[in-house]
């Protein structure tokens, strides 16, 4: 799928976290998405990106404005060399959290996006990628 | 000749060349721009560097090898100071710097004037002063970083504070406009602000408006309910207003529930407190008597 324009960020800190949505919101925008699909993607972003740092030990994001066809939209990537997760299915499940959050996170980054996948291997890291079409 | 040796030499030289290095110094400094942009005076900055070449010359004669070494110490300090107010006053790094590195050139003119030193000691003085001027360079560089960073820290606290202010908007009533992002250093700002307010007035509503607020994800919801919990366990009821469409739908998939009163206004909000306080908002009967507006105040008054 070609890709108009690639961005990365490292997330090693909560400014790095703000500064994900920020660069989610610009791209969003480069991409056309509407006002609340940009909401959508940005509260997605936010997500994951503090999972990212609060579970995987920091990491990175890579920003993609992607077409297909005529069709434009917004991928995001996130990955970590932390611990993994064991059991994908409990992490994805609402009200879960090994930590003191809501355990909404992954769950609602899916619903919030069009497309959604993650991969963990324990020991080695967490890979997360979301896209948002342009409606 | 040892570096002791080579120190006092130049401590020498400083101080039988004083007449000429300083106005060479201060020249090179006024063409380097230092006085341009009139944060400081001519008097200020030769008093300044006058100074500082008092200072320089007696930790030379001291002996002063490294600059890390406590001969320096005044030379030190009061460069740390000059970077500090610089960074105050709003000078660029490179402003404050050349501050030390205009001085080699005045030096090296000196050193160069001097009839007393071998080709041999001469290069080693050179190199001494060369490699002093740039420590004392670096030093500039820190403390000025090190002060805006100072700035900087203060600046988010002010804003930390400023940006969550507590308003009475009624007996009882309180709001809190939120203004940009919930994080975590914040959002205990916040709280405690607004649990302070609802105790001293004895608050029985606080309205929490989050028009500002750009993002609400899963933290900041978080956030936002322990907040309306910990007011609840003060004797006041929390209203959230300021709900945006997009953040509405957001919320729902994210699958958090706000077991709040939520509004869409801070005027609908208000409306509710008010109407929960007993009390109620209705036009006043205009001086010329019989116009709609009467008409729309006595229609409120029987309903
Ligand atoms: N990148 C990651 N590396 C390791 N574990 C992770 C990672 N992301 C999520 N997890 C695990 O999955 C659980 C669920 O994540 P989710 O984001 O759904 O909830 P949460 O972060 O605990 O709370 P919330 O996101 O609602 O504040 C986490 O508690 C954590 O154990
Ligand atoms: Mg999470």
């Amino acid at each position: 799928m070609p890709t108009t324009r690639t961005d990365r960020l490292d997330i090693r800190s909560s400014d790095d976290v703000v500064k994900v949505r920020q660069q989610t919101r610009t791209m969003a925008v480069e991409a056309g998405l509407s006002l609340v699909d940009q909401t959508k993607i940005i509260t997605a972003a936010s997500e994951l990106a503090r999972n990212t740092l609060d579970y995987g030990g920091g990491g990175e994001i890579c920003l993609e404005v992607i077409h297909d066809g005529s069709r434009r939209g917004l991928r995001l990537t996130f990955e970590d060399r932390g611990p993994g997760i064991a059991d994908l299915a409990q992490a994805m499940r609402d009200g879960f959290t090994t930590g003191s959050g809501l355990g909404l996170g992954l769950g609602g980054a899916k619903r919030l996006s069009n497309e959604f996948s993650i991969e963990s291997k324990l020991g080695i890291g967490t890979k997360v990628t979301i896209a948002r079409w342009k409606a | 000749m040892a570096a002791n040796e080579t120190t006092n030499a130049l401590a020498e030289l400083v101080r039988d060349n004083e007449k000429e290095i300083l106005p060479e110094w201060l020249e090179l400094q006024k063409r380097a721009g230092s006085l341009q942009t009139g944060r400081i005076t001519e008097a200020e900055l030769s008093q300044q560097s006058a100074e500082f070449l008092h200072l320089l010359r007696s930790g030379l004669a001291q002996g002063g090898g490294e600059v890390a070494s406590s001969a320096y110490a005044p030379a030190r300090e009061f460069l740390s100071n000059l970077s500090r107010s610089r960074a105050l006053q709003g000078f660029s790094p490179t402003e404050t710097a050349t501050f030390v590195f205009s001085l080699k050139q005045p030096l090296f003119n000196s050193l160069n004037r001097d009839r007393r030193l071998a080709p041999a000691e001469l290069a080693r003085a050179t190199w001494a002063f060369s490699i002093l001027l740039d420590e004392l360079g670096l030093l500039t560089f820190e403390s000025f970083q090190k002060s805006r960073e100072e700035v900087i820290l203060r600046q988010q606290r002010e804003i930390t504070e400023l940006s969550t202010p507590v308003v009475k908007l009624w007996d009882g009533i309180l709001a809190l406009p939120v203004i940009g992002t919930l994080d975590s250093e914040r959002t205990q700002v916040v709280m405690e602000n607004l649990l302070q307010h609802v105790v001293d007035d004895s608050a029985e509503i606080a309205i929490i408006d989050i028009t500002g607020v750009p993002t609400v994800d899963t933290l900041t919801a978080q956030h936002l309910l322990k907040t309306v919990s910990a007011a609840r366990l003060m004797g006041a009821d929390c209203i959230i207003s300021g709900i945006r469409p997009q953040i509405a739908q957001t919320i729902v998939h994210l699958g958090v529930e706000l077991n709040v009163i939520s509004k869409a206004t801070l005027a609908d909000a208000f409306a509710v407190a008010l109407r929960r306080t007993n009390r109620a908002v209705t036009k006043v009967k205009s001086a010329n008597g019989e116009d709609a507006k009467a008409k729309v105040a006595s229609a409120e008054k029987g309903e």
